[in-house]
């Protein structure tokens, strides 16, 4: 055991994984992240100074990964004891290996005052290893408890507790109102960030552990929720937050403007080889593309346009422009709300901040500018800017504003459930919600959030679940 | 209302136990040899006594004494005259009862009346009473309270023979002990006491004094009163209920010292009882068996034993040398007789270990014993008028010097006799050899003993699957942490690993996780009233070899006994039981006691299972099976193992009781241990090996997966089993323990959250205090194992739990250090906001509460009359009463250091130097107003940097007696960590390795403290000293007997104190909460009324407002912050500050590391501002408006059980709570300073001269004046008022000369300056020189001595003890630990005892003449040489760490040359003269020896190079050995 753990991070720098360049991944839809060696990956895990206190694993990681044994074990050469030390807290490390912001890595004690572990990349090797070996391989489950779970939705929520479930020798069937298995796994990220045959790879083994895929059921006006809870003695809701915050202003209503969701699906859709009507399809290709909300899904927005050819790419963003170092209110090993820079804003993203958009101008029915002001942002909110109105051109808008609860949605009302302050579903810490036997997880609860969080919340259903089962 | 008894002493409620009372002493005795009786000899004896009166103490009241009393041959001519018409028989026929009665009229004429009709029963007569005349004026308060009437009987043979009067006496007087005991239910006859009752001796002794025994006892100064002999004792006990009976000599021993394995003696005795018989005593054994009463002290239980088997028909020597045997262990060299007498007596005897100097007579002979490691001094001399004196010091009676035959001391393990009847001294080689050889013992031991090596060798050794050993794993609850924490590290190094930053997680029993039994027991450890050893460095001493035996009859000496398995050490291999099992020998029959049960919610099936394992033991040892082994190696699914600590140590007390013990012996098989306390504990607690099978295949496991790197899985096994040795030698030592063999049984463990049922029923005898939990739990926490290995409803597990008790894990053990509370306290001192303190600190508060600590049961009273918070006492006021804890430079970085000075000094706060020294720049200002100096300076075992000036700039000394992370032991800085700042500042050589001793050498004993901090005070008048103790049971009466001591604070530390590094074991095995320690010492303290002159402090994870209020309620005025304000400053608990890697600059010596260092003193001065804010916050809602009302108002507190918790609701803490000690309406917190000694008339003296002579620039005087032992520390106050008026560098060569001709008391020229010159012609004690950084000490017997002071004993122990400069030169020889930590002075002796330059640093010793055994040990600078006529002084030099040589270079014979003229020069011996004269022949007998790491250091620094200089790293205390 070659381990130089306790000064591994002042002799070793931190490396960033290999991307492809820019100019070749905008021109596919392929993964962008490259793999370093396994040399430098064990190079990598010294780094980890195995603290007293791992912050990553013990404030960070949502689903509390144990980073620090991961590291020992890898730096260690014992990849398969790595992957077992993962698996026994992440059910999915080749999603979150991938598309984890990684509030580890954020919240490693190097981060105080040198660059933190590579954990998030490491993470993903770990997993990919696992399925080139073969190690990843479906679970004999000895015992079956004979008792009937229904899990609602497919997202990283809905896996997760179905395993955890099935795992635990009970009997599961997921319900997808989609066509495909795996939500916004599926049809919300690029597939430059997640190529989709890492979800397929992972759902043969949760096929062959047993658990029962039924797609394009939705529940509530396909069946019943008196139906599942006659014939299933646990459900679980998981199904995610899709309804997208809608922006109310004049000329909405004109053409070329769509929600982010409508322009990534759609995009996945056709990467699967799935037909789209005319009338549906939205092409960026030489248009002025702007994406109205400075977040995730919008770089996701611009990242695809960009891939689809679009001329001119602008996200705007209603608040300020966070600031490139942390700021003193917001410490280590908090989640630093500072500028980042995806790889798609690399590829040729203009981003505004603190601007309004007031208006949609069109001609034709079609959207060609937006009427937007610069805003002042302090304490108490923002305020215009007086005189500072400008004009953007758009011929293309994805509004990607985030997601809320959604009122009409036949679920909630079949189940007739209580709901949060802010319109989520009400569950306690034990998951369950307001109805006996129902139990609630993943951003359908929390609203909309990291697939890291979901998979924490999917495991912690499903261990209550199981006790509910069980008592 | 306080319940006491006539005899003083008090029911035991709160904390207090009478158990943990220690006393310790002065002893002496004289006699003639000629045997005649004599008066004179029995005033020589009171002189004596009085010359030792410091050694003694006295009580609240000022007048009341600890105790002291003298012991003489009977006065027949006395009693002759007073009993005029009792026709008394021959002197030697009749029996004198020197007996204590109750005063009260009823209860004494029960007594004396029980006295006659036992006397009339055993045929023998009562001739007469005689009421023993007394004048009680003289007495304290609290002794005249308590006075017994005090009466002789005389009691005649009647009609039983004269020859078996002893044997009579003996029977009768148990007789009546037990009967008159028998009664004490209904009659207060607690004063009734037979001090003695013999036809040889008779003894005088009481609640008093030295000074004032001759007055009380008006024999005493009769001078009919005449005897050969006199033992005397002082005595001075860590209590001040203090009682007559407990007075010392007792009826044959006086005894300085303490028996560490009290506990286990007591329980092995009982077992003994089981199966004895004697020819002498016949039938009469059951008047006096059990022989020992628990209710003593231990010096008179050992008096008890050694007793019935001299009466048995041993002779006093011989059981002597049975109770305190010599370490003969293989490195020793000595007669095969000898070592073969021992090895036989050690399966009938124990040792009864500890420092221990015993004086011992029976009449005829009379004699002396020193402990094996010669922890207590003892002094005697010849004269050649014909008597002996001997004495826990040289000079307690002025003789003149032509009179002196010869002077010597008693030698470690060695023995002093005199027999009365051959009128001579009988040197100890003679009196043992002629006891070895008494009878065969040598051909005795060859057949006894059975060796594990000669047993049948099996092939193999069964193979766990892979997949079975997990589940074995997780069925014993085995975590990841173990196997990589504390498994690799021993497999891997052969030691255990090391941790940094203390235990900051909760007591087991209030978490809601399981813990195995073993979590339940904290460990004791040595502090002040006896040292802990040095297992490494004095490892000669230490020994793991054990017998399992088949014990029969101890009490008569005979051919036959029985068959012994000898076993090297108590850890058996998987291998060795298969040997064991299959060895066919007719002696060694093993039996295997399933140890299994099914696991149910009542825990009734585990009390069924244990009932079972117990009949079974019972009746295999009937069935005459030898050895019992309790295994669970049958535990799977639906068979859970029974926890092996109750299995064993149940097994153990059953058959005790049943008597059975002896017959066989029992070996516990078991999976669940692994670490070393695993193996401590089932030893302390009757097991006599431990086979730890699981973890043997774990360790190989670990090999075969690669994770030990090359090491192959039989060196694996090796290296694990060294690891535990090494381990249980460590936590023996912590006890102050040296062998396996007194060990066993010693249960020096405290429970801490078992139920009493279970303590009570299986583990008898231990102590708990808080309650806790029972079968039912502990069943439910091996069922919760069961249900991980073996879960119902899902997968098994791949992988064991991550565990996380050493480091955070979720889900896992919590810890008060979360990230959020880290991260909370950064944000508050940086943003100085308080509300962000709130949240951190209700953080906390929940955290203790939740899952752990004890203050978390505790609410404030609900029914109190708020004051408005104005009114209450500022911020400032409070922030005064705050103290850093002791961190070291080296454990943390100077940055870190400085910044902790700065903020405490800005807050009126003191903060503490910690261990090793302190940059005497920092006394300067900083910048106006602001000082880095530490107002607290430590003084710690290694007394690194402990120099006269470093003393003088403290406001307070701090004597550190241990330290929470790892009480009792010491530690070790690395040659490569020493940078040249560290050096400079520790006045040691950069690059040479640094250790720390467990114990202070000059403090093995309660008086000793009290000598060391007499010399504080003296050197430098004006600093406070406190006293550093850790959270123990018992720490109350130690803390009374500090009181005593003159200190001016006690601190009272938690468990969970952090550390730069310490053993894991001792982390999370050893220490108390405070809270427990806290109220212990403060009710303690208030029933001995002593808490008025002595602030209390406390430390321990003190963070939050609510932290400080339960510490006042509970009796603390001040209170200390450690780990809290290294997060301050930016610490993020990695705990690697043993690595030197801590990223945040805190506690690393790299220096880029450093540059990190972000902290701020401000940052400190925020957090405690807000600390005492929220106290304020508290104070004003119960009502108080200063902290000085607040402290010790426990009756504010109230119990609040936990509820929702399933273990810790079993918890109670009335004791803690108790307010009985409230009656006693003593104040509750310090009122008045100290009581300070008045100044004898030669310091007044001095005082008036100094004034004048310090006004000159350069004084020159010379003095000349007698001394005596009492006179102590001699050259201090001189020394400290020349470093003040002068500055460090003193005056030049001899300004000041002190002549001084007599017996100098100890520490004479301690802290001694440059200029100063000490001349004494007489002799000296104990800690000459101690701490000296220059001048000189010249030392030579008095003028018309006549005895040959090359072969005499001039000096005592310990000399030069952490000096940093300056000369001494002895013409004679001195004691034990010659030069021990010298890390700069130069010496010449003639000849030293045992472990000469131990850990010595630096300086040059020469000795003229022969050394002790394991010279050197520790050793790691400075040059000794030795002249060695004998060549042979390589066998007693301890060669780890140094080379021996020739003296051939120049500058060494140059060096020599120097210091032997001087020597002559200044002393006129003649051994140095004999040698000088004939240089060239002598030169080749001197033996150079030299510290290999000192000499390669001093090569390079030769060679000019670079010698790492500041670019080395510095780490503290890092234990490598």
């Amino acid at each position: 055991m070659a381990r130089n753990r306790h000064t591994g991070f002042m002799t070793v720098d931190r490396r960033e994984p290999p991307c492809r360049e820019k100019d070749q991944r905008i021109g596919d839809f392929q993964g962008i992240e490259g793999m370093l060696s396994k040399d430098e990956l064990a190079r990598q895990s010294e780094r980890c100074m195995d603290c007293g206190v791992p912050y990553c694993h013990a404030f960070g990681c949502p689903l509390g990964n144990r980073m620090p044994d991961y590291h020992d074990e890898l730096c260690g050469g014992n990849w398969k004891a790595a992957l077992e030390i993962l698996h026994e807290t992440n059910n999915f490390p080749e999603f979150t290996g991938r598309v984890c912001p990684a509030l580890c890595e954020a919240s490693c004690t190097l981060s105080v005052g040198y660059e933190p572990v590579l954990c998030r990349h490491i993470e993903m090797q770990i997993a990919e290893r696992g399925w080139q070996e073969g190690w990843i391989k479906p679970q004999e489950i000895p015992w079956k408890s004979g008792k009937r779970t229904a899990v609602i939705g497919s997202g990283p929520a809905g896996l997760a507790a179905a395993q955890e479930l099935v795992r635990c020798g009970h009997q599961v069937t997921v319900f997808e109102q989609s066509d495909r298995i795996g939500g916004i796994l599926r049809y919300g990220i690029p597939s430059y960030k997640l190529e989709k045959w890492v979800i397929d790879r992972r759902l043969e083994q949760l096929q062959a552990e047993g658990i029962i895929f039924e797609t394009e059921v939705t529940v509530g006006s396909d069946i019943s929720a008196r139906y599942l809870r006659k014939h299933f003695d646990a459900v679980l809701i998981a199904a995610g937050a899709s309804r997208p915050r809608d922006l109310e202003v004049p000329g909405r209503e004109l053409k070329g403007i769509h929600t982010a969701m409508e322009f990534l699906t759609q995009q996945a859709r056709l990467l699967s080889g799935d037909r789209v009507p005319p009338e549906e399809y939205i092409d960026p290709k030489g248009k002025q593309v702007v994406i109205i909300g400075g977040g995730d899904t919008g770089s996701d927005c611009a990242g695809t346009s960009i891939r689809r050819g679009a001329e001119t790419v602008t996200q705007i963003e209603l608040l300020g422009k966070p600031p490139e170092m942390r700021r003193e209110e917001n410490p280590w090993p908090e989640w630093p709300n500072t500028l980042r820079t995806s790889t798609s804003h690399e590829e040729g993203c203009t981003r505004l901040w603190s601007v309004l958009t007031k208006q949609f101008y069109g001609t034709e029915g079609r959207v060609r500018k937006i009427g937007c002001a610069k805003l002042n942002w302090d304490k108490s909110g923002f305020s215009e800017i007086p005189g500072s109105d400008f004009l953007l051109d758009a011929d293309l808008v994805f509004l990607s504003m985030g997601f809320i609860p959604d009122e009409n949605d036949p679920l909630a009302d079949s189940f007739s459930l209580e709901t949060s302050p802010q319109g989520w579903i009400a569950a306690g810490r034990d998951y369950a919600s307001s109805e006996p036997g129902v139990f609630a997880a993943g951003d359908i609860v929390t609203g909309p959030s990291l697939i890291v969080r979901a998979i924490h919340h999917g495991r912690n259903a499903a261990a209550h679940i199981h006790r509910y089962l069980l008592s | 209302m306080m319940q006491r008894n006539s005899a003083g002493s008090v029911k035991e409620t709160g904390l207090y136990r009478s158990r943990y009372e220690h006393d310790s002493c002065g002893i002496g005795c004289i006699a003639y040899l000629d045997g005649n009786p004599r008066h004179e000899t029995v005033q020589q004896g009171i002189t004596m006594l009085k010359n030792l009166q410091h050694r003694g103490a006295v009580g609240g009241d000022r007048k009341t004494g600890d105790g002291a009393g003298v012991m003489t041959a009977v006065p027949d001519e006395l009693f002759r005259g007073v009993l005029e018409g009792v026709p008394l028989p021959d002197a030697g026929e009749y029996g004198v009862g020197m007996v204590f009665l109750p005063r009260e009229q009823k209860a004494r004429e029960f007594c004396m009346s029980e006295i006659e009709q036992a006397v009339i029963s055993r045929g023998m007569e009562c001739i007469a009473w005689r009421k023993v005349p007394v004048d009680a004026g003289s007495l304290g308060e609290s002794a005249r309270q308590s006075e017994p009437d005090i009466r002789q009987c005389f009691i005649t043979s009647g009609s039983t023979e004269v020859s078996s009067l002893p044997q009579n006496l003996y029977v009768l007087r148990r007789i009546i002990e037990r009967s008159i005991q028998r009664r004490e239910e209904e009659l207060d006859v607690s004063q009734f006491y037979i001090c003695s009752l013999s036809e040889r001796t008779i003894v005088y002794k009481g609640m008093f004094t030295p000074e004032q025994i001759d007055r009380y006892y008006l024999d005493l100064t009769d001078q009919r009163t005449a005897s050969p002999f006199c033992v005397v004792h002082s005595r001075f006990s860590t209590n001040t209920l203090p009682q007559w009976r407990l007075a010392q000599p007792l009826r044959y021993i006086a005894h300085n010292g303490e028996f560490n394995t009290i506990q286990g003696n007591i329980r092995r005795q009982h077992s003994r009882e089981g199966f004895m018989a004697s020819r002498v005593l016949g039938n009469d054994l059951q008047h006096v068996t059990p022989v020992i009463d628990e209710t003593g002290s231990d010096s008179s239980m050992f008096d008890q034993v050694m007793e019935l088997f001299h009466v048995s028909g041993r002779s006093v020597p011989h059981v002597m040398m049975m109770m305190i045997p010599e370490a003969y262990s293989p490195e020793i060299m000595m007669g095969e007789d000898k070592r073969a007498f021992y090895e036989y007596h050690a399966t009938i005897m124990e040792p009864w270990d500890g420092p221990a100097a015993v004086v011992f007579t029976d009449g005829r002979y009379l004699g002396g014993t020193l402990d094996r490691n010669g922890l207590r001094p003892a002094r005697y001399t010849l004269t050649h008028d014909g008597r002996v004196i001997m004495a826990s010091e040289a000079g307690v009676l002025d003789i003149k010097p032509g009179l002196v035959r010869a002077k010597g001391r008693l030698q470690p393990g060695k023995m002093f006799l005199v027999d009365l009847e051959q009128q001579r001294v009988v040197p100890d080689n003679e009196i043992k050899a002629k006891i070895s050889r008494q009878f065969p013992y040598r051909r005795w031991v060859k057949q006894r003993n059975i060796e594990l090596r000669g047993l049948f060798m099996p092939s193999g050794v069964p193979k766990l699957e892979k997949r079975q050993l997990l589940s074995k794993q997780l069925v014993f609850g085995y975590t990841d942490e173990d196997l990589k924490t504390l498994m690799v590290p021993m497999a891997k190094q052969g030691q255990e690993a090391i941790g940094s930053m203390g235990n900051d997680t909760g007591v087991p029993v209030l978490s809601d996780h399981t813990h195995l039994l073993t979590s339940y027991f904290r460990q004791l450890f040595a502090q002040v009233t006896n040292p802990p050893i040095d297992p490494l460095r004095e490892q000669l001493v230490m020994s793991l070899e054990s017998y399992i035996e088949n014990e029969s009859n101890p009490l008569d000496l005979e051919a036959k006994q029985y068959r012994a398995l000898k076993l090297s050490h108590p850890i058996l291999s998987i291998r060795d039981m298969v040997r064991l099992r299959n060895s066919g020998h007719r002696d060694l029959l093993p039996i295997d006691l399933d140890c299994t049960f099914t696991p149910d919610h009542t825990g009734a099936s585990l009390k069924v299972s244990l009932d079972h394992v117990y009949a079974a033991g019972e009746q295999a040892a009937r069935d005459g099976y030898s050895l019992l082994i309790l295994t669970d190696r049958n535990a799977a699914q639906g068979k859970a193992p029974i926890p092996f600590l109750l299995a064993a140590s149940g097994l153990h007390n059953h058959l005790i009781k049943k008597g059975l013990r002896g017959k066989a012996g029992i070996i516990c098989e078991t999976g669940e241990a692994r670490e070393v306390i695993h193996m401590a504990l089932p030893l302390a607690y009757g097991a006599d090996a431990v086979c730890p099978y699981v973890a043997f295949h774990t360790v190989r496991d670990l090999s075969e997966e690669g994770l030990l790197g090359v090491i192959t899985p039989d060196e694996a096994s090796d290296n694990y089993v060294n690891a535990l040795k090494k381990g249980l030698l460590k936590t023996f030592s912590r006890m102050g323990i040296s062998t396996l063999h007194s060990f066993f049984g010693t249960q020096i463990f405290e429970a801490l959250g078992l139920s009493r049922e279970v303590t009570d029923t299986y583990f008898t005898g231990t102590i708990s205090r808080i309650g806790g939990i029972g079968l039912r739990e502990i069943s439910r926490e091996v069922q919760q194992r069961m249900e991980r290995a073996f879960p119902q409803h899902t997968r098994q597990p791949k992988l064991l739990p991550p565990g996380g008790t050493y480091r955070y894990r979720r889900n896992e053990e919590a810890h008060y250090w979360s990230p959020e509370a880290v991260y909370k306290l950064h944000q508050s001192v940086r943003n100085d906001d308080y509300a962000v303190y709130k949240e951190f600190s209700s953080l906390m508060d929940r955290a203790y509460r939740e899952y752990g600590e004890l203050r978390g049961l505790m609410a404030f009273r609900k029914d109190c009359t708020p004051v408005d918070i104005s009114e209450v006492e500022p911020v400032e006021a409070i922030t005064r009463r705050f103290v850093s804890a002791a961190m070291s430079i080296g454990s943390i970085n100077a940055e870190t250091h400085e910044t902790i000075a700065l903020a405490m000094n800005r807050l009126g706060a003191k903060s503490n130097s910690g261990e090793g020294g302190e940059d005497p720049e920092r006394g300067r200002p900083a910048a106006p107003g602001e000082s880095r100096r530490s107002r607290i300076r430590q003084i710690a075992s290694g007394r690194f940097g402990v120099t006269t000036e470093y003393v003088l700039q403290a406001d307070e000394l701090q004597i550190k007696m241990a330290q929470g992370a790892k009480p009792g032991e010491g530690g070790q800085l690395p040659g490569h960590k020493v940078s040249e700042y560290i050096a400079a500042i520790r006045h040691t050589t950069p690059g040479v390795t640094l250790i720390s001793p467990p114990p202070h050498h000059d403090i093995y004993s309660i008086e000793d403290i009290a000598q060391l901090i007499l010399d504080l005070h003296t050197v430098n008048p004006e600093a406070e000293v406190s006293v550093k103790l850790v959270s123990a049971p018992g720490i109350g009466t130690i803390a009374s007997g500090v009181a005593k001591a003159q200190a001016d604070r006690i601190l009272v530390s938690g468990q969970n104190g952090g550390t730069g590094a310490s053993p894991l074991t001792a982390i999370r095995h050893a220490g108390l909460p405070w809270e427990l320690g806290l109220a212990e010492t403060q009710q303690s303290l208030i029933r001995n009324s002593l808490r008025e002159g002595v602030y209390l402090q406390v430390d321990g994870h003190l963070k939050t407002g609510r932290d400080l209020a339960v510490a006042a309620l509970l009796g603390a005025e001040e209170f200390g912050f450690g780990t809290s304000l290294l997060i301050c400053l930016g610490c993020v608990m990695m705990r690697k500050c043993h690595l030197n890697t801590c990223p945040v600059g805190v506690a690393t010596q790299d220096p880029e590391l450093k540059k990190k260092f972000r902290g701020k003193a401000v940052y400190i001065q925020r957090f405690l501002q807000f600390a005492a804010q929220e106290l304020r916050e508290v104070m004003a809602s119960l009502g108080f408006r200063t902290v000085d009302e607040m402290v010790g108002r426990v009756d504010m507190l109230e119990f609040q059980p936990a509820v929702n918790t399933w273990k810790a609701n079993q918890v109670n803490l009335e004791e803690i709570l108790s307010q009985e000690h409230l009656h006693f309406s003593h104040p509750l917190h310090r009122v008045r300073p100290r009581y300070q000694e008045p100044a004898s008339a030669w310091e007044r003296t001095l005082e008036r001269k100094l004034g004048s002579w310090l006004e000159e620039e350069s004084p020159k005087r010379l003095i000349r004046r007698k001394i005596t032992n009492r006179q102590r520390t001699t050259g201090a106050y001189l020394s400290g008022r020349i470093i003040k008026r002068y500055g460090p560098e003193g005056l030049p060569e001899d300004s000041i000369t002190l002549q001084c001709t007599g017996s100098a008391g100890q520490s004479f020229g301690a802290f001694l300056v440059p200029g100063v010159t000490l001349k004494l012609a007489g002799e000296a004690n104990d800690y000459l020189g101690k701490a000296m950084s220059g001048g000189k000490i010249i030392l030579h017997p008095q003028r018309g001595s006549t005895f040959r002071p090359e072969r005499s004993t001039i000096c005592g122990n310990v000399v030069l003890y952490g000096a940093t400069g300056g000369e001494v030169y002895i013409h004679g020889t001195a004691g034990e630990r010659f030069a021990v930590r010298n890390s700069g002075a130069a010496a010449v002796v003639e000849g030293i005892g045992d472990h000469g330059c131990e850990y010595m640093t630096g300086g040059t010793v020469v000795v003229l003449g022969p050394t002790g055994k394991n010279f050197a040990a520790g050793m790691s600078g400075g040059i000794a040489y030795v002249y060695d006529p004998s060549e042979l002084f390589d066998i007693r030099c301890n060669l780890d760490m140094v080379d021996l040589e020739s003296v051939w270079n120049a500058s060494d014979r140059k060096a020599v040359r120097e210091l032997l003229e001087r020597h002559l020069k200044y002393t006129g011996s003649t051994l140095a003269g004999m040698i000088l004269r004939d240089w060239e022949a002598h030169l080749p007998l001197f033996v150079k020896v030299i510290p290999v790491d000192y000499r390669k250091v001093l090569e390079r620094m030769k060679m000019n190079e670079d010698r790492d200089g500041e670019t080395l790293s510095a780490t503290e205390e890092v234990y490598d050995g």
